[in-house]
């Protein structure tokens, strides 16, 4: 359903600092595809996600989605398609707005912004049951800004607000990163549950390889730009951190590689 | 008397100054940009009005036509800083200063006395028996409540959600599918628009239209942005926040005239303008500092007197 043929990117052009950091990238995902995305720092994650989001314009290459050609496609076109959560806590809500409101806007990603209410009542009912479903107490704090939300909290939110308009692509670039190992478990499952439910197509960057083994039914290792290792189905649910290791050093043909490149 | 007498004229003009400041805070507020264009998009809304004025136009259609042409200079503003990728600050210096010599085509001259042309006011006058200050008041109240009620719908329709949203969280508004180069450009155009007609009333209240007449607008708004937050607080809740604009705007003009009533200079006024913003927007900040430093020793003091 999504289609990546030859796509490059590079930044800093013409510059001594000039750096390419998506090279000829082919990848194509099916539908229904969970596919964990890993790699040391500066293997090109996170610009790929964005490339795909279409946070950065690509230098050449076709990007399809569903048949149809986005390569060209500004992100907020894009985004009726693709829901996102970031790294950042902070990125994915607007901290001044109510949980509700943020919630609104979400739910009506991919439509045309009328003047009716930004927050009908059915929704406020609709939106309690959901919400309360998360498990977070929050349902009885709707009308509080999110900014006095806890980085968890935010996160929950945004992958609530990222699929409650079902996405045909779900981009989640790192997004328990900043989060402590209890809450980082408490979104990861969650992140299960509804990818799950909905039958979602989605993409996850982590470093964290048991998760990127655990998580999902297909693992993408990059590096430096390229994708090095593709597994899929059976072959992935056997494999073990060591593994990943072993595949990583064979790819970039060094012998010193220890998890820290990988994970660092 | 005589400062009595200032005072309510005060009051009228802080109410129709007050219409621009709401104008400013829509782009300075909700959408974090400082838009300096306006200094020239509130004389554009006088000229225009005059100049209809003086063609024999009702003062009404005078007001929308102004306010209208607000929405132009607006649009330019964010033509520059959206389509042009150009800083909100230099988008808005760049209208202003165009909006200077198009303010003078308009007009033909830089300024137009309305002496025999009929205004809101004068039409006022002539059915109701009332002195030319409350005249200016009723009339300003019944603008600004329209404005006021305006804004508060349109903010929390769903387009009005998403221009709350862009001057939060840009990246957040994208991700949900909303072009925020659009938010921006209709949010200026708004804000200059309410601009322009506070321009247009001043300009009939006044009955002359003049070129200068927006030097300083910007900085004026900001004032009474500053003055209503701090007499109301930031956390008030939304209809007060835009109704503390409006009294902002009417306690700034009430300041100018109680000190040229104590013989300041006329020339001093921007000056003193300049400072009434500067100190408004350092006050919180000491007020706050104090608090925390209240606190910490109240509390540092009870931790340790437990303690010994």
């Amino acid at each position: 359903m999504l289609k990546l043929e030859k796509v490059s990117k590079s930044f800093h052009v013409g510059t001594p600092n000039e750096k390419c950091v998506i090279n000829k990238l082919d990848l194509e995902l099916k539908q229904g595809d969970f596919v964990t995305v890993i790699g040391g720092n500066g293997a090109g994650k996170s610009t790929l996600l964005n490339l795909i989001a279409g946070v950065y314009p690509i230098d050449c290459g076709i990007m399809t989605l569903d048949g149809q050609d986005i390569s060209l496609s500004p992100e907020y076109q894009r985004a009726k398609f693709i829901g996102r959560v970031f790294q950042d806590p902070m990125m994915g809500t607007a901290s001044d707005m109510q949980i509700i409101e943020n919630l609104a806007m979400a739910a009506r990603r991919g439509q045309k912004r009328s003047l009716h209410w930004g927050v009908t009542k059915k929704e406020k009912e609709e939106y309690y049951e959901i919400v309360k479903a998360l498990g977070l107490g929050l349902e009885d704090r709707l009308t509080t800004k999110v900014g006095l939300l806890s980085g968890g909290q935010r996160q929950a939110l945004t992958l609530l607000m990222a699929t409650l308009n079902k996405p045909k692509l779900l981009l989640l670039d790192e997004h328990t990163a900043a989060l402590d190992p209890a809450t980082s478990t408490k979104v990861l499952t969650l992140t299960k549950q509804i990818v799950t439910e909905q039958h979602l197509t989605a993409m996850m960057v982590t470093h964290n390889m048991k998760d990127a083994i655990d998580i999902g039914n297909r693992l993408i290792m990059m590096y430096d730009g390229r994708i090095i290792y593709d597994v899929q189905g059976e072959e992935k649910k056997q494999l073990t951190v060591n593994d990943l290791l072993k595949k990583f050093e064979e790819a970039i043909g060094e012998e010193f590689v220890n998890d820290r490149m990988l994970l660092g | 008397m005589a400062i009595l007498l200032s005072l309510q004229g005060a009051i009228g003009q802080g109410i129709l100054w007050g219409i621009m400041a709401l104008g400013i805070y829509l782009t300075f507020r909700i959408l974090d940009i400082a838009d300096l264009s306006v200094d020239g998009s509130f004389a554009t809304g006088g000229a225009v009005c005059a100049v209809a004025l003086v063609a024999g136009v009702h003062p009404l259609v005078a007001i929308i036509l102004a306010t209208l042409a607000g929405f132009l200079a607006g649009f330019i503003t964010g033509f520059l800083h959206t389509k042009c990728q150009m800083p909100a600050i230099l988008a808005g210096i760049l209208t202003q200063l165009a909006l200077y010599s198009i303010n003078l085509r308009i007009m033909g001259k830089s300024n137009i006395p309305l002496l025999q042309s009929s205004t809101l006011f004068k039409d006022l006058a002539n059915v109701i028996p009332l002195t030319s200050q409350w005249i200016t008041i009723c009339i300003g109240l019944v603008f600004s409540f329209i404005v006021v009620a305006g804004i508060y719908w349109f903010l929390g329709t769903e387009f009005g959600s998403c221009l709350r949203a862009t001057g939060n969280n840009e990246n957040m508004v994208r991700a949900n599918g909303v072009n925020t180069d659009t938010m921006k450009l209709f949010g200026l155009m708004l804000s200059n628009g309410l601009v322009a007609m506070s321009g247009a009333l001043v300009t009939q209240q006044q009955s002359v239209a003049d070129v200068k007449m927006g030097t300083g607008a910007i900085v004026i708004g900001l004032a009474s942005i500053v003055i209503g937050e701090v007499i109301f607080g930031k956390k008030a809740g939304f209809k007060l926040r835009l109704t503390s604009i409006v009294v902002g705007s009417i306690i700034y003009r009430m300041i100018v005239a109680i000190v040229l009533q104590m013989g300041l200079n006329t020339d001093d006024l921007k000056l003193l303008t300049a400072l009434i913003v500067a100190i408004a927007l350092t006050v919180p900040v000491i007020i706050d500092k104090k608090k925390r430093l209240t606190m910490y020793k109240k509390l540092t003091g009870k931790e340790f007197e437990n303690h010994a």
